[in-house]
């Protein structure tokens, strides 16, 4: 792994962008957060659990989990049409698996936890930040879970491994191009969501699995701080 | 945690509370090999070897003998369905109202859209059995009616009822607590009532703190609240 | 949380808000032409020609602007085109579903855009780049992001402020191309204050800035479009009904709050 790499914004191979949480952010929600990763912003509102509609859509066995995620129009450049898109139903359906593993849903059969994502600003990376906001505002609205969920976007940039891709090196032209891997997994290690675009060796590909591994336990101590921290600040008052 | 120390620290899923082969799990949490872990969002407390976690937040769990409030959404021939904030459909059978209720006057004793106090006798597969014959349970003609974190209703309580007492003294309310988070509060002014409402959102947010009662009391003095003449009153939503 | 017909407010508290609003108080102690505080957090996406987050109290929306150049209408070739959408997200309210649009994001949506479009307050013919063929559109779009009431006025007041805080992307005509994230002035605006107030009407008793609560007892609506005394868009809403002096009594009181609003907003813009 070259460490002398130089990346647009000065970061070091391993360096995550500067990050920001914070829950409770939605007062009619059950649970909510923010995530913010360099440039990113995404805020998650968990409804639930609750009745499931229409009835023969409950499972007898287990709760459900339903997230959408949206993007504001204005988070981007070219405005985005409001309302859902096809990418946006992909990535929603990739948040519920991201996040399923870790809760505890046979606890509430025939019910439903709504989690809904929405992006303000968006500079890549923003299907992880939405995961990273919603386990938080999962945790937050008392949901019975297993573990944490982190998620990190990583990436190889011509022919080196960079943790959390900017929108700048999304572009990245040079070389082999960028390639784009977002991986969210449980505190205790198991991945839960794994996508890949562009071109990789297995073996270059598992030492990014690493540097996500890394990555997500640092932003686990963000996610656990920002929860921890909204019970002290209405201590202090 | 050391055996005597009842010292609360907030903890998230998956975080190891404490280690060791005598530790037991209890509520919101885990045994994982020797680890306890933490499967809420909550504050950790340790007495006697017993480790669980008070969740902050989180869906009302009904149980047995719970006093709740609940909105009326339908009439049957033999009874009231009433929302009373869970998944599960929750019943009033005409059996378990105080006097006799003819077939065709249910809408007189409770009309849809109606709130009433009522107590949860059985859980089973069909659903929640509700009653409405014990003392303090009925129909709720006027008052406000609001809804706090279920979690928190044991502290609006207080130990044997000592939290709702003081708000009673200060505000000469009517206060019932439903364990499913409602709260009703009827008084002689609206004013009065208001009072009470504030003093109990001021609780909700202070709920994890020690000496509470006492910080209740200052809030009180502080907001101009003057002790009344105790009157007597019916202690509701205690018995649980 | 897991019922939904109790969430609504009870029948009971609706009894009181009525009763306390008899005597002229409110639950939060405001007076009925009161309205809450107002906090505009600036640029909150930096995307955006233009955004906001606004806060009525409890309430919060974000308003963003975003430019685009398309051929203009038919009708007016030589002006820019105006596009306003409210989007009523479900993280806002546990009331709120998924789906298409339900009228009442439409309405908002409809109601912002005529305020905003009969004031004149944007300049459109300035944004004509060549007449009958290139002109800038404006969006102007509005998420719901936590709703205890009144969600119509804090997207007005987001849209205003947005507006004023938008700048034009530069265009590069060679090769028909926005430059977003470039710009080449501010939006040009009319000097003016185009603020939606809603007025509502509770037994006999008229209030603005509802709270959800309050909201849910409101028998009937009234929003004006309005700036400095001078009315460009009205819409009665719901069913109920207005005597002809509580018409005469709202255009009063909007009047006068139009002004405290135009206060508050001022001082969060400086």
């Amino acid at each position: 792994m070259a460490t002398n790499f130089k990346r647009p914004d000065g970061r070091k191979v391993d360096e995550l962008r500067e990050f920001e949480a914070k829950v409770g952010v939605i007062p009619n929600a059950d649970g909510s957060a923010m995530y913010k990763s360099g440039e990113t912003i995404a805020i998650a509102a968990v409804y639930g659990p609750k009745k499931m509609h229409p009835q023969h859509s409950q499972d007898p066995e287990k709760g459900t989990l339903r997230c959408t995620y949206n993007m504001n129009s204005f988070s981007v450049s070219e405005r985005i049409r409001p309302g859902p898109s096809r990418r946006s139903t992909e990535i929603s359906k990739i948040t519920e698996w991201a996040l399923e593993p870790a809760l505890m849903l046979d606890r509430f059969p025939n019910m439903v936890v709504d989690v809904h994502i929405n992006i303000i600003q968006a500079d890549a990376g923003t299907r992880c930040a939405g995961i990273n906001a919603a386990a938080m505002a999962l945790a937050h609205a008392g949901i019975p879970m297993r573990d944490m969920v982190s998620s990190v976007s990583v990436g190889k940039l011509d022919k080196t491994i960079v943790v959390d891709l900017s929108k700048e090196e999304e572009d990245y032209e040079e070389g082999e191009g960028p390639t784009d891997i977002p991986i969210s997994m449980t505190h205790s290690g198991n991945i839960t969501h794994f996508q890949l675009d562009g071109k990789i060796e297995s073996k270059q590909l598992m030492e990014a699995v690493e540097l996500a591994r890394k990555a997500c336990e640092q932003i686990y101590e963000v996610q656990k701080k920002a929860l921890k921290d909204s019970i002290n600040m209405e201590e202090e008052e | 945690m050391t055996e005597t120390e009842h010292k609360r620290t907030v903890v998230i899923p998956g975080e190891t509370i404490v280690e060791g082969d005598n530790y037991l799990p209890g509520e919101g949490t885990e045994k994982q090999g020797k680890k306890i872990v933490a499967l809420k969002y909550g504050l950790a407390e340790e007495s006697n070897k017993l480790v669980k976690v008070i969740p902050l937040s989180g869906v009302y769990q009904p149980r047995r003998g719970n006093i709740i409030i609940g909105k009326c959404n339908l009439i049957t021939f033999n009874g009231w369905v009433i929302d009373i904030g869970t998944a599960e459909n929750a019943f009033l059978p005409i059996m378990e109202t105080p006097r006799f209720v003819a077939k065709d006057r249910l809408d007189e004793v409770m009309r849809i859209g109606d709130i009433c106090v009522v107590q949860i006798f059985g859980i089973n597969g069909r659903g929640i059995d509700l009653t409405m014959k014990a003392k303090g349970l009925g129909r709720i003609d006027e008052g406000i009616v609001f809804k706090i974190n279920s979690n928190k209703v044991p502290r609006v309580i207080g130990k044997e009822g000592s939290m709702i007492r003081i708000i009673r003294e200060y505000t000469n309310c009517n206060i019932t607590v439903g364990q499913n988070g409602y709260v009703w509060i009827k008084g002689d002014k609206i004013e009065d009532e208001l009072f009470a409402k504030r003093a109990i959102i001021f609780i909700t947010e202070k709920s994890f703190m020690d000496g509470l009662t006492e910080k209740v009391e200052e809030w009180f003095k502080k907001n101009g609240g003057v002790k009344k003449e105790s009157k007597k009153y019916e202690d509701k939503g205690e018995e649980y | 949380m897991g019922g939904e017909e109790i969430e609504i407010t009870p029948e009971v508290t609706a009894e009181r808000i009525r009763k306390y609003l008899e005597e002229g108080k409110r639950f939060d102690g405001r007076n009925t032409n009161e309205f809450r505080e107002v906090i505009i957090e600036r640029n909150i996406s930096k995307k955006a020609e233009g955004s906001v987050r606004v806060k009525l109290g409890k309430t919060e929306v974000l308003v963003g602007i975003k430019m685009d150049v398309s051929a203009p209408y038919p009708d007016s070739p030589n002006k820019g085109n105006l596009m306003v959408t409210a989007e009523f997200l479900p993280l806002s309210s546990s009331r709120i579903e998924l789906g298409p649009p339900k009228f009442d994001s439409i309405e908002v949506g409809r109601i912002i855009d005529r305020g905003i479009r009969e004031s004149k307050f944007i300049e459109l013919e300035k944004l004509c780049i060549k007449e009958g063929e290139k002109v800038w559109t404006v969006f102007i779009d509005i998420y719901t992001i936590n709703d205890d009431g009144n969600l119509l006025d804090a997207a007005g007041i987001g849209a205003v402020a947005a507006l004023k805080l938008a700048k034009v992307p530069k265009y590069d005509e060679e090769k028909a191309k926005v430059l977003y994230g470039e710009y080449n002035g501010d939006l040009p605006l009319k000097k003016m204050n185009p603020f939606a107030i809603t007025i509502h009407k509770i037994g006999s008793n008229l209030i603005l800035d509802p709270t959800r609560e309050e909201e849910d007892v409101s028998e009937t609506r009234m929003t004006v479009g309005s700036s400095e005394g001078i009315i460009y868009s009205l819409q009665k809403g719901n069913s109920g009904y207005f005597s002809v002096e509580e018409i005469e009594k709202s255009f009063e009181i909007i009047e006068k709050s139009w002004k405290e609003l135009f206060k508050k907003v001022e001082a969060q813009l400086k």
